[in-house]
This record gives structure tokens, C-alpha cells and sequence, in this order.
């Protein structure tokens, strides 16, 4: 039985390495999407111009204004002169933001009342001018407190982000990329192995082989395993010795909890493949699963902002589980006893998917 | 044309293709070779080579879709390539894959054709009831194309080829995938549009096509072999070919003798006898010594004067038969289908097949596409569970010892359907070690394929780009790797070329001797000549059973002269349908 399962990974093995597409699919993507989600996927806001209409003679106004132009996340603070202007700046796009402080502002504060300031925000960028609203709040917040408190500035608040102390970004999308990219290469190649054979006809002599169902997919899963680790432990290595981010947790931890999550993909990936008929859908089907499951596994947005229904659905993605353990053993040694937790639905979901795609290779055959 | 009439005293033909060469690579092997040849109005002119010869190719540059690289097709006298927008108006072009949208219906279709030709008004709806009527297509016209038989498909093609009446007419093997009635229909159809407007080009494999058209242009690996009328060269075979009608019992064991003798060309089995091509001025009182039989003299065909052209068949020998160990028989059986019944939803695509198969038996399994043939192949080498009654192959049912039975079968695809990226050992390696051979064993089977087809060589090679006979050879090396007992043979060689057909069949000659069981579907009556016995599947049952001899014998016409096998094939569906309306 092991030589025959051998001699089939090693014949999936040259089958992919022989193939160009297939090399193609190997290469390509990890190093695209290290060079698109390391520099230019970012939360964080720099480089955007906002615009400042000042119609405060006052000292409060002009703090304001000197505390949003030494704020390092905004190019050019541009002043204008009129509300006409506004609609202007904003509908050219030559700003993301522009704040306008009423002519009464200091007079207000002076007397103890309440005193506004307006932010017109360039809703077509929604995120971006989210986090352009929070940045300004800050800064007007801060003017705030000092005015009602009497004179001078205050520096109550000291924040402290700890296991990211500079909030890096890379720090937090590169432990994440170990997680997302592994599932891409698992899923295409899984995904590919059985379609590529059906559009060849090979399927046919493999099947009339004594191979069983089960041995070929042991088979068709090694690939994936195989590939799915080197890419993993490719993107370890950049992390720690090109973006110096810290390994704290451990790493045979990591390997071992990466093992059923690749397993658990794994399986997607020949259900995926086990109903395509050609390698074209086969791709398709690949993209269909892997949007959603980087968009639903708290990578670009948090799980705990999504409806209720929507979070339990979550717990059938498998990177929604890894993405905790990938993060967490990288940036904060999570404790062993949270990954088994976290580990556990990825058995489950690898227990479910490969047996039904056992099933279903030696059903859908003709 | 007429204008250049007035000069030459011979009117320019149609078509005229001046010593074409097509590369598709700068350095490459070239796809054609210095062809020549014309293509008149009013005639068919036969495009006849096996598949690679360059078929597809040459039709592509007489659409002006390609560009040759040396030498010229002029069109009336136009060059294709440059008048292309020209030519498309007076051609209509059927491509060999089905170029109709599936999920269209037979009228939509249609439809979309007339609106992309710019057919429209009272001439739109003369045409498409002209064009169905002519086709027979008119009860079918709300069914989707897709769902359609092979036929059907290629009538429908032929009528959106003709939507606006072509001037030329290039059909690429439209008769692939037919059942040999609607393969009738679509030459009397063909035959029937042909006259002093139109010009047709019929692309084909099948060698006895050949023969029904006005002119060939005989292609081989590119190379031109003959161009004018096909009785022209079948008759220099004239007086060279001969029938020896020799006991049923001996005919395998004695066509390797008279291949390797040097007097003879080609021997073949046909029917219930051997057919002979002897070596020009061959002596024929030695060829009696040959064999033990009366020999006769027999109208050539095309195919001899292609093999001839060819340098004779191959010597007969199959080092294969060495390479093999002789299985045991005990007289049992070793393929068995009881009541084997295939059902998708409420159609029943094979239904109550029975028969058993002993050892060293060649078994067809013969039958128009669709009809159930496939359908029952795949459930006795494992690939489709049956929905009703049992199959068992070498004594192990599929269905309790599936992985035991499939480890006693060999198997083969129709299309060439091992790794193509690579290399010739590798691949025999995959299959060996999947097999469960151990590996000095498989060592000792892969150096005995390799040297008993002739593939040491090429042992390092992709597969892929292996000619396509040694792609056939690879597929058999691999199938016969572990010594199976029972060979599954899917349509092997259709579309090859003759010489790589003689040598495949005399390798499973070889292999019955050796006691392996052969089964093989077809939907090619000469393969089913090479067959001891028939199994004639018609809409998912068994309509006839028997030797090819006694099912020709079972429809001689009533002066009791010789029927073809196509004609007792059509003899016996037409019976089986009207059995079906009576009931």
C-alpha cells in the first residue's frame, strides 16, 4: 500500500514541477502577495492632504490648526479662505478631509460652553477617511481637554501596545500572510491535482488501478502539504530575518497546529476538485472559497464586528482558526493550551472534508 | 474563371495549392511539406491522411486563417491569406470539433449563424426550411445542440455551413464520432450539394471515405503521398492482392509467417479470411507454400495502395509476446457481465448486458456512440458502478473486491492519457510502483516494455512529445506492465495511421496467445474484424452476438453475395428498430 501511495506523490510531485502552469502557480503567487500585502496593503493612513478653514481669531482655533499640521500622517495641510471652497476641495479630491472651525469657537470656550468643530469627510473613501476622522478626533480631543482643564496642554492618556509596541503593520500582516498564502498555494494545488488529471484523461487510468479511494487521496493531498509548508516556513523566514518581527512563541507549536490546518484546506481543495470537470473550473471554484475565507477570518476585518449568524458561519473557515494561532504564536508566545483550542475545529474540518472528498472522486467519475 | 479561360487552354482549377509548407515554428518540424494539389468545382475532394498528417493544417491555410511559410494557396487565383475577407463571404468552413453552441437550441443556432452571415428576411426562413428538410432536422428544431447525437451534431454543423450557399465547403472529418447510418446520410447529403457552383474538401481518417471521393490528396506526416482520383492509385494494386481463406482456428498464428516473408506487403485478417498485399512482381506459387489454404484473388482498396505507398505493413513480430508470461487457462471465464444495467435518472444507458469472455478471446463491444457501449466498458473495469446485476472480472466481483479485480485488468484509453510532462520512464515507473510491483520487479518489466516496444531510445524523453505511434506504444507498455489478465482496449485505433494500426493489433494477437483476454469498443467496423466475437450494442442492449463472420452471414443478401460489415452493422440496427416499433 506505501508503495503505491509513494509512487504516486512522487509522480504528483513531477506533475506539478514539470508542468510550467503548474510551476507558475507555485511561484508566482506567494511572491506577488508578499510584495502587495507587505508594502502596499496598509491600514494605517499616510501621505494624504487635508484642508484646514480657520474663521477662529482665536488661540484655541489656532492649536487646532497647529496640531493637525504637526501630525505626521498628513502631507500638506492646505487653509482656506471661504466655505465656498470646501465643496471644491473635496470634489477635486485634492483633499481626503477638511476641518472647519466655526468663528465663535474660542469665544465659546472662554465662556464654558460647548464649543464644534465641523470635519467634512470624503465618504467615497470610506475607510481611508475613518481613519483620517479618528486621527483628527485625537488632535481635537486633546485641544479639548486642555481648554477646559485651564491652560495648559495635559497628557493624561499614555498608551501602551503591547506584543506591538510601534504598532508595526508588517507586524501584524506578515504572522497573518503565513496563514493567508498557505491556504491559497494548499487550496490551488489541491484543487488543480484531480481536474488536471480529468482534462488529461489520466483520471480514468488511476482510477482503473488498484488504487483506493483513500490512497489517492493521501496521494493528492501530499502536494499540498508539502508545498503548503515550504511556502509557511518561507514566510517565517521572511518575517523574522527580512521584517525583524519577533518570534516569541514556539515553533514546532506553530508546524504542528499548521499540519491540520493544512490538512483541513487540504480537503477543501479535493472536494473542490473532485466535482470540476476541467482545471479551469477547478480555479474557479479555488477563488470562490478563497475570497470569502480571507475576508471572513479577521484578517482585514474583525470578527467580532460581524453580525452573530455571520460568526458562527466563520467557524467552517479554516483560517479563521490558524489566523489566531499564526498571529499569537508569533507575536505573543500564546499559550499551548489556546492553540489545541484553536487547532481542534481544523481537525474536525479535516476529518470532514476528506473522507466525503474520498466519496465523491469515485462517484463523480463519469 | 472564365475570363482565364480565354488565355490557357485549360481553365485555372478552383483551388490551386502550390508546394505549401506550414511550420509553426521557426526551426520546427514542419506541419506540411511541400504540398501540391487542386480542388475543382463540382467535385469532392478527399483530404486523407491519419490524424497528424496535416489535415487540419492545410484546411486552416484554404480558410486563410494561417499563412503558409513557403509555396502559396490561390483561391481563383487570389492568395488565401491576403484575400481573406474576400473568401470568407464564399466559404463555409465546419470545424472538426462541433463549432455549435451546446446550449443552444437547433434553432437558436441556426439563428445566431443567419445573424452573424447577414441572412435575414423571406430568404432567412426559405433557407432554414430548405436546410432542414434537407438535414432531416426539422422534428428537432426546440432541442438544445448539446443534446443531440454525434449524427445529429454533424448535420447541424454541415447546415450552418451551408446558411449562405459557400462556393467552397471545408468540412474537417465530419465523420468522426458518426454511426456509420448517419455517416451514409451525410455522404449522400454532401454528394447531393455538390455541382458546377461548389466545391467541397472532405478531411477524413477513415480510409474507405477516401475511395467515395472524386479526388484525394493522400497526406502522411505532412508529406504528400498522392494527389487525383483514388481508383487511380487502387488500381496500381491491381493483380497484387489476394484472399486466403484460411480455418478460423489457425488465422492469428498464421499471419506472422506471411507478414515476414519478403514476398508479401500486408496481411491482414478480413473476415473470415486473411487478406494478402503482395510485393510487386511477388511469385505466387511461394506465397502458396506460405500457407495452407486457397488463395484467391481480391479487389484492391485504397487502404492497400496507401500501405503500399507506405513500405508494406509492419514484419509482424511482437517482441511483446516474450515480454509476457503465459497465463494459466482452465476454460473458465474470465470477464462475466450478468445483467449489468446502468441507469442516470430515468434513462437507462445500458440495459441487462450479458455475456462472458474466456481467456485469450478478443471481445468487441460494437456500437454507435451513445448507444451503451462505453457505459458498459466503464462498469467492467471499475469506473462506473452498476445500478443492477454483477460484473466480475478474473473471478473477483467489482463490487466486493473492486481493488483486486482492477489490479488484474490493464487498461487503455482512447486518447493518449498518460503524464505528458514526463519523462517515458517515469511514467512506467508511476504505474509499476501503483501496480504494487516491487521494485526489482518493476525494474525487470520496464527494461522488457521499454526493449519490446522499441522505447529505449526515448526512455528519458517527455512523454508528450513522443510521435504519436510511440504515444500509443507507451500507453500499451504501460497497461501490460503488470501482467493483466484482461486487456480494456477503448476504441484503440481510430485515427492512427494503418502501419501503426497492423503493428498494434499484432501485438494483441501476440497477447492472446499469451491468454490474455482482450475487450475492446468500437465503433470502427475494422476493428471489429480483428475480433473472435461481437457484441452489437444498440440504444443499451445487446441486439446481436456472434462472430464477424456470423453476423455478416446473418444479413448476406438474399443472392447470398458478401456483405461488408458496415452493412450487416446497419442490417442489424434497422431489424432491432423495427422489432421496437412492432412492439
Amino acid at each position: 500500500m506505501w508503495r503505491r501511495i509513494l509512487s504516486l506523490i512522487i509522480k504528483e510531485m513531477l506533475a506539478i514541477w514539470r508542468d510550467p502552469k503548474g510551476r507558475a502557480v507555485i511561484l508566482v503567487p506567494p511572491l506577488l502577495q508578499l510584495v502587495i500585502f507587505a508594502f502596499a496593503m496598509t491600514m494605517e493612513v499616510r501621505n494624504v492632504d487635508i484642508a484646514v478653514l480657520n474663521h477662529d481669531t482665536g488661540n484655541w482655533g489656532r492649536d487646532v490648526e497647529a496640531g493637525i499640521q504637526g501630525a505626521s500622517a498628513f502631507d500638506e495641510v492646505i487653509g482656506l479662505q471661504s466655505v465656498s471652497e470646501i465643496r471644491e476641495a473635496i470634489d477635486s479630491q485634492r483633499v481626503i478631509a477638511v476641518v472647519h472651525i466655526g468663528q465663535d469657537f474660542t469665544r465659546r470656550i472662554e465662556a464654558g460652553q460647548s464649543a464644534n468643530v465641523q470635519i467634512i469627510l470624503d465618504g467615497r473613501k470610506s475607510n481611508a477617511s475613518q481613519i483620517v476622522n479618528s486621527y483628527l478626533s485625537a488632535i481635537i480631543s486633546r485641544v479639548s481637554a486642555a481648554a477646559y482643564s485651564g491652560g495648559t496642554m495635559p497628557d493624561t492618556i499614555r498608551i501602551r501596545h503591547w506584543y506591538n509596541p510601534n504598532l508595526e503593520y508588517a507586524w501584524f500582516t506578515l504572522p497573518g500572510l503565513v496563514a493567508t498564502i498557505t491556504l491559497l498555494t494548499t487550496i490551488i494545488v489541491t484543487a488543480l491535482s484531480v481536474a488536471r488529471e480529468r482534462e488529461l484523461g489520466t483520471f480514468d487510468q488511476l482510477l482503473v488501478s488498484p488504487l483506493r479511494p483513500l490512497e489517492i487521496v493521501v496521494g493528492k493531498s501530499a502536494p499540498g502539504l508539502i508545498f503548503g509548508y515550504l511556502h509557511g516556513t518561507f514566510f517565517i523566514l521572511v518575517a523574522i530575518f527580512g521584517f525583524k518581527i519577533p518570534f516569541a512563541g514556539s515553533l514546532l507549536a506553530l508546524y504542528g497546529s499548521m499540519f491540520f490546518y493544512l490538512l483541513a484546506v487540504i480537503g477543501i481543495g479535493l472536494l473542490i476538485s473532485a466535482i470540476s470537470a476541467t482545471q479551469q473550473q477547478a480555479i474557479l471554484g479555488a477563488f470562490v472559497f478563497a475570497s470569502p475565507a480571507v475576508l471572513l477570518s479577521g484578517f482585514m476585518s474583525p470578527i467580532e464586528n460581524m453580525p452573530g449568524w455571520m460568526q458562527i458561519a466563520t467557524q467552517i473557515n479554516p483560517l479563521r482558526h490558524f489566523l489566531v494561532v499564526a498571529q499569537g504564536v508569533f507575536l505573543k508566545d500564546l499559550p499551548l493550551a489556546d492553540i489545541a483550542r484553536n487547532t481542534f475545529p481544523l481537525v474536525l474540518i479535516a476529518m470532514a472534508t476528506l473522507p466525503a472528498a474520498a466519496w465523491l472522486l469515485r462517484k463523480k467519475t463519469s | 474563371m472564365s475570363d482565364a479561360s480565354i488565355n490557357s487552354p485549360k481553365p485555372l482549377p478552383f483551388v490551386q495549392i502550390n508546394a505549401v509548407t506550414k511550420r509553426f515554428s521557426a526551426n520546427g518540424p514542419a506541419a506540411l511539406d511541400a504540398v501540391s494539389g487542386t480542388i475543382e468545382t463540382g467535385k469532392i475532394t478527399g483530404l486523407v491522411g491519419p490524424d497528424g498528417a496535416g489535415k487540419t493544417s492545410l484546411i486552416r491555410l484554404l480558410t486563410g486563417l494561417s499563412r503558409p511559410s513557403e509555396g502559396d494557396v490561390l483561391i481563383e487565383g487570389k492568395g488565401a491569406y491576403a484575400s481573406q475577407h474576400h473568401l470568407h463571404k464564399m466559404l463555409g468552413y465546419m470545424p472538426q470539433r462541433f463549432g455549435l453552441y451546446e446550449d443552444l437550441s437547433v434553432m437558436e443556432n441556426l439563428v445566431l449563424f443567419a445573424d452573424l452571415k447577414g441572412l435575414s428576411g423571406e430568404q432567412r426562413e426559405e433557407t432554414f426550411s430548405h436546410l432542414l428538410k434537407f438535414t432531416d432536422l426539422a422534428r428537432f428544431t426546440t432541442r438544445l445542440a448539446g443534446a443531440l447525437s454525434g449524427g445529429m451534431k454533424q448535420k447541424l454543423g454541415l447546415a450552418c455551413a451551408l446558411l449562405t450557399r459557400p462556393r467552397l465547403l471545408l468540412l474537417d472529418e465530419p465523420s468522426v464520432g458518426v454511426d456509420p447510418i448517419s455517416r451514409r446520410e451525410l455522404w449522400s447529403m454532401v454528394g447531393e450539394l455538390v455541382d458546377d457552383t461548389m466545391a467541397v474538401v472532405w478531411a477524413t481518417a477513415y480510409l474507405d471515405e477516401a475511395e467515395k471521393c472524386d479526388d484525394v490528396l493522400l497526406l502522411s506526416n505532412g508529406k504528400p503521398l498522392y494527389a487525383g482520383p483514388p481508383a487511380e492509385l487502387t488500381d496500381t494494386m491491381t493483380g497484387r492482392v489476394f484472399l486466403a481463406r484460411v480455418p478460423q482456428a489457425e488465422r492469428r498464428a498464421a499471419i506472422a509467417p506471411l507478414l515476414r516473408d519478403a514476398s508479401v506487403a500486408d496481411a491482414i485478417l478480413h473476415g473470415d479470411a486473411i487478406r494478402l498485399l503482395t510485393r510487386e512482381d511477388a511469385d505466387l506459387s511461394h506465397i502458396r507454400t506460405l500457407v495452407n489454404a486457397e488463395i484467391v484473388p481480391a479487389a484492391p482498396r485504397f487502404e492497400d495502395a496507401f500501405v503500399d505507398r507506405l513500405a508494406g505493413g509492419p514484419d509482424g513480430r511482437s517482441p511483446l509476446a516474450d515480454a509476457m508470461s503465459r497465463h494459466a487457462d482452465a476454460g473458465e471465464a474470465v470477464v462475466e457481465a450478468r445483467g449489468l444495467t446502468k441507469r442516470y435518472g430515468n434513462f437507462t444507458a445500458a440495459s441487462n448486458i450479458t455475456f462472458t469472455q474466456k481467456r485469450g478471446e478478443i471481445l468487441g463491444l460494437l456500437g454507435p456512440n451513445g448507444a451503451g457501449k462505453s457505459t458498459t466498458f466503464k462498469m467492467l473495469c471499475g469506473l462506473t458502478e452498476p445500478s443492477d446485476g454483477e460484473g466480475r472480472v478474473a473471478g473477483f466481483d467489482l463490487r466486493t473486491a473492486a481493488a483486486d479485480a482492477r489490479g488484474r485488468l490493464g487498461y487503455m484509453a482512447q486518447k493518449f492519457s498518460l503524464y505528458g510532462d514526463v519523462s517515458v520512464a517515469q511514467n512506467l515507473s508511476f504505474f509499476a510502483g501503483v501496480y504494487g510491483l516491487s521494485r526489482q520487479r518493476a525494474r525487470e518489466r520496464i527494461d522488457a516494455m521499454l526493449e519490446a516496444f522499441d522505447l529505449t531510445p526515448y526512455r528519458s524523453t517527455t512523454a508528450g512529445q513522443l510521435p504519436l505511434g510511440f504515444k500509443q506504444r507507451l500507453a500499451l507498455a504501460a497497461a501490460l506492465l503488470h501482467e493483466p489478465e484482461v486487456l480494456f482496449l477503448d476504441e484503440p485505433t481510430s485515427g492512427v495511421d494503418p502501419i501503426t494500426r497492423r503493428e498494434f493489433w499484432s501485438h494483441i494477437n501476440a497477447l492472446t496467445a499469451k491468454n490474455v483476454a482482450v475487450l475492446v469498443t468500437t465503433h470502427f467496423m475494422e476493428e471489429a474484424e480483428y475480433c473472435d466475437r461481437i457484441n452489437l450494442i444498440y440504444r443499451g442492449r445487446t441486439i446481436a452476438e456472434g462472430t464477424p463472420e456470423a453476423l455478416k452471414a446473418s444479413c448476406s443478401n438474399a443472392d447470398g453475395s458478401v456483405v461488408t460489415m458496415e452493412d450487416a452493422f446497419i442490417e442489424l440496427v434497422a431489424r432491432s428498430e423495427q422489432e421496437g416499433a412492432a412492439a
